[in-house]
């Protein structure tokens, strides 16, 4: 069956060799704003890493994040995905934004909320099917969110918003996953849950960019950390290249 | 009893009547779940009052009525959609500006015309006047905003609750929001015969409302508010033909005494589950 995808650009394939995420002096500046949120941010993330960005509110972490998920535009540098532009291909980055930008009264079931995981790859005018129905399912199961697949998205905690959104970017089967704040008002299960599936993205080649206010656990959940200040890339540290010379 | 109930079908223009107040108050209902779940209920009042000066316009050159309608209905909508769209100025106050001035030509042309009369049933609707030509159009537009609506059903509702998303897999959320005004401009002129410009909010917003009230699922929301949008319009027809009232505004009465009954279940409800 033909798929008439969101963006109209189709699926690009992932260029040979090139890294999951680049930015190359990268600055964002808001419409009106007389300084930049991004400014001039240069960093590279290779396939299967999971990355953290760490950095006090306003320190254009969520800014950083937005742009490479092509919901801001770049005022100068570049950001290639896997060497291609953003939005050559929407299915292979997913978004998780942060919670407040939700209305978490619409009345969605939390399995019809993480289906829409699933648009991306139905395009226009296709309805779900069976084999999405069970992706779903499976996910739900794996995230500990199966005996609530029917309730409405309103009656979750914050711990278990957050899992369902972590479900619905799991579904998409992206290559990049681009997390804001997943780790916010979380109970200590849903950390541990949210933990172990990133882990397990690693191990299946896939690519996490996190911005995260929990400093304590990062040597642990992270093989690169990027530090961010004032809109601009301060600290790099590469935990992998430390274990592996270990 | 059954003579009771089957009396008023046995006249034509009732029978009309009957058909044009379903097809209106499922496309109001399910449309509705929309304005009321993204808060355009001011806007959806709105759409409604800037369509007059089309119609005056449009019964000053001898022009269909319909069609002058439309034409109003969509140029506001578009209109509200590309101001606020620049941000300069608040949607709602966007809103407030065009539609009070809309409004006012309308009231200003009207002036106009011979009679205030003439006019009196585009502000206060006359579904025992629809005649089976406008029941053609009615049905015609009914049929393209649900078919709309049922073929964008996931896209409508994922940029509905959360607009950040869908932009990132490629959907543009404000393009869809400028669809629902269109599909809400079409709606509204359907909708001006049966209740006229004044009432014509009350099909889009309370039937819906009422519905939120009783269920947590969007498609049910939407069914629930069918019902109670076909059933006012029916218990309407019967208040105007034995009452001798005008069926608009019994229309509107009977879906707002369906809110206040939901309204009162609800409030059990939430308590019953406190205690």
């Amino acid at each position: 069956m033909i798929t008439i995808a969101y963006s109209g650009r189709g699926f690009t394939p992932a260029q040979a060799h090139a890294p999951a995420l680049a930015l190359e002096g990268l600055t964002v500046i808001y419409p009106g704003a007389s300084r930049p949120a991004v400014r001039e941010v240069s960093l590279s993330i290779a396939t299967g890493r999971r990355a953290a960005l760490v950095g006090a509110n306003g320190s254009g972490k969520s800014t950083l994040l937005k742009a490479v998920a092509g919901l801001l535009h770049p005022h100068a540098g570049s950001i290639r995905i896997y060497g291609r532009p953003v939005g050559a291909c929407h299915h292979r980055v997913a978004y998780l934004p942060q919670r407040g930008e939700i209305d978490w009264r619409f009345p969605v079931t939390v399995e019809r909320m993480v289906m829409a995981g699933r648009y991306v790859h139905l395009g226009w005018l296709r309805s779900p099917k069976q084999s999405d129905q069970h992706q779903v399912l499976a996910v739900l199961e794996q995230l500990g969110l199966a005996d609530l697949a029917q309730r409405q998205i309103s009656q979750l905690s914050g711990g278990q918003q957050q899992r369902t959104l972590l479900a619905r970017a799991l579904v998409q089967e992206a290559d990049l996953l681009l997390l804001d704040e997943p780790l916010s008002a979380v109970d200590a299960a849903s950390r541990e849950i949210i933990a172990t599936v990133l882990e397990r993205l690693g191990q299946q080649g896939k690519t996490a960019l996190v911005a995260t206010h929990h400093l304590d656990r990062l040597e642990d959940e992270f093989d690169q950390v990027f530090g961010m200040e004032q809109g601009e890339l301060t600290q790099v540290q590469n935990l992998y290249a430390s274990l592996e010379v270990a | 009893m059954i003579d009771w109930l089957l009396a008023p079908f046995r006249y034509s223009f009732m029978q009309t009547g009957l058909v044009a107040a379903t097809l209106v108050g499922i496309t109001c209902a399910v449309l509705g779940a929309y304005v009321v779940l993204r808060r355009m209920a001011f806007i959806g009042d709105a759409l409604s009052h800037t369509v007059l000066p089309g119609l005056v316009v449009a019964y000053l050159g001898g022009w269909s009525l319909f069609g002058g309608a439309i034409i109003a209905g969509l140029l506001t909508a578009l209109g509200i959609g590309w101001v606020s769209r620049r941000g300069a100025v608040r949607e709602d106050t966007a809103i407030g500006v065009i539609f009070t001035a809309m409004f006012a030509l309308g009231i200003l042309l009207m002036s106009k015309v011979r009679s205030f009369r003439d006019l009196s049933h585009i502000l206060f609707g006359n579904i025992l006047g629809v005649r089976p030509e406008d029941l053609i159009q009615i049905s015609i537009i009914s049929a393209g905003v649900l078919i709309t609506l049922w073929l964008l059903h996931k896209e409508l509702e994922l940029t509905s609750y959360d607009p950040t998303y869908a932009e990132v897999i490629g959907i543009k959320a404000d393009r869809m929001r400028m669809l629902l005004l269109v599909l809400l401009a079409l709606t509204v002129v359907t909708c001006i015969q049966v209740v006229g410009v004044i009432l014509t909010s009350a099909l889009l917003v309370t039937p819906a409302a009422a519905a939120a009230l009783l269920t947590n699922r969007l498609p049910r929301m939407m069914f629930i508010a069918a019902v109670i949008a076909v059933a006012s319009a029916l218990v309407g027809l019967y208040a105007s033909y034995y009452a001798d009232v005008a069926s608009g505004a019994a229309i509107v009465l009977t879906c707002t005494a369906c809110f206040g009954v939901a309204w009162g279940y609800n409030t059990l409800r939430t308590r019953q589950s406190r205690v």
